[in-house]
């Protein structure tokens, strides 16, 4: 059980470095769902079964549905492949490497500091638990997630729906 | 389930979130620079459900829902808004996009 947390983790690392390696966006995308089946067979050895379907069905199913439907939308052919590549010289990831590196030793090293390291539980929170929980203390969290959702969806079909032609003079300034 | 430690899982979260973040920073296409949000969203998320899973309650994956429908929420804006940005300044690069408040 140990094993198969750690090797599900492990997968899920090493396919989100190709994610954001990756200079495809379709194969990004596809990495990206490697990584998030791997976190939930982590969730599922985790005793989280009902998150681990939601992961699946709602992250790897529905938002990355509309990730490759919009990358079907803008047409990236091999050209943008070229231009993406021409945007990621080797340096680039110095700055931003070094810096989160820094970053991620010191939180390891302020949670090998604490008193953590103690075995997750073993037993399972079902779903009934889950939505007991939800719909008992978090009702007011429910009815925002709700108000967010009517938002997204409101604030979604006005962006893309309505034509919006470039302001004046930007062909000019762009260099 | 499994008696993994609360801090490798933390570590696990911690080693997502800021693969996610090094994405953010690097990256110039707005679609990657989004794909890397949801990278450390759902490392967020990880970090939930592990504490759940620690105090075995289900307060972790009630967090982690909403976290979901707030990504969700937020991949259809953010889609949305590179929809018409690609619409009207015919390119991915987010450093082109620098006239947003004038139009």
């Amino acid at each position: 059980m140990e094993l198969a947390t750690y090797l599900a983790g492990g997968v899920a690392l090493l396919a989100t470095v190709l994610v954001i390696t990756r200079t495809d966006a379709v194969h990004a995308l596809l990495y990206f769902i490697v990584s998030l089946f791997a976190v939930a067979v982590v969730f599922l050895l985790l005793g989280a079964p009902f998150v681990a379907a939601l992961e699946v069905i709602v992250y790897a199913g529905a938002i990355m549905v509309l990730f490759v439907f919009v990358i079907m939308l803008l047409g990236m052919g091999p050209a943008a492949k070229l231009v993406e590549r021409s945007w990621l010289p080797r340096g680039i990831w110095l700055g931003p490497g070094l810096l989160t590196l820094i970053l991620g030793v010191l939180l390891a090293w302020v949670l090998g500091q604490s008193d953590l390291a103690v075995p997750t539980g073993r037993t399972v929170v079902g779903p009934h638990e889950v939505a007991t929980t939800l719909w008992g203390p978090y009702l007011l969290g429910i009815e925002i997630a709700a108000l967010l959702l009517l938002a997204g969806l409101v604030g979604a079909f006005d962006l893309a729906v309505r034509e919006r032609r470039p302001p004046p003079g930007w062909e000019r300034e762009r260099s | 389930m499994s008696g993994v430690p609360f801090d490798h899982l933390l570590l696990m979260a911690t080693g997502l979130f800021l693969l996610g973040l090094v994405g953010l920073l690097v990256r110039r296409n707005v679609l990657f620079m989004l794909i890397s949000i949801e990278v450390m969203l759902n490392a967020a998320g990880l970090a939930f459900v592990a504490a759940g899973a620690r105090w075995q309650a289900a307060d972790g994956q009630v967090m982690f829902l909403f976290i979901l429908t707030m990504a969700a929420a937020e991949v259809a804006v953010g889609l949305a808004l590179v929809l018409q940005l690609v619409r009207r300044y015919r390119t991915l690069d987010a450093d082109e996009y620098r006239l947003l408040g004038r139009s």
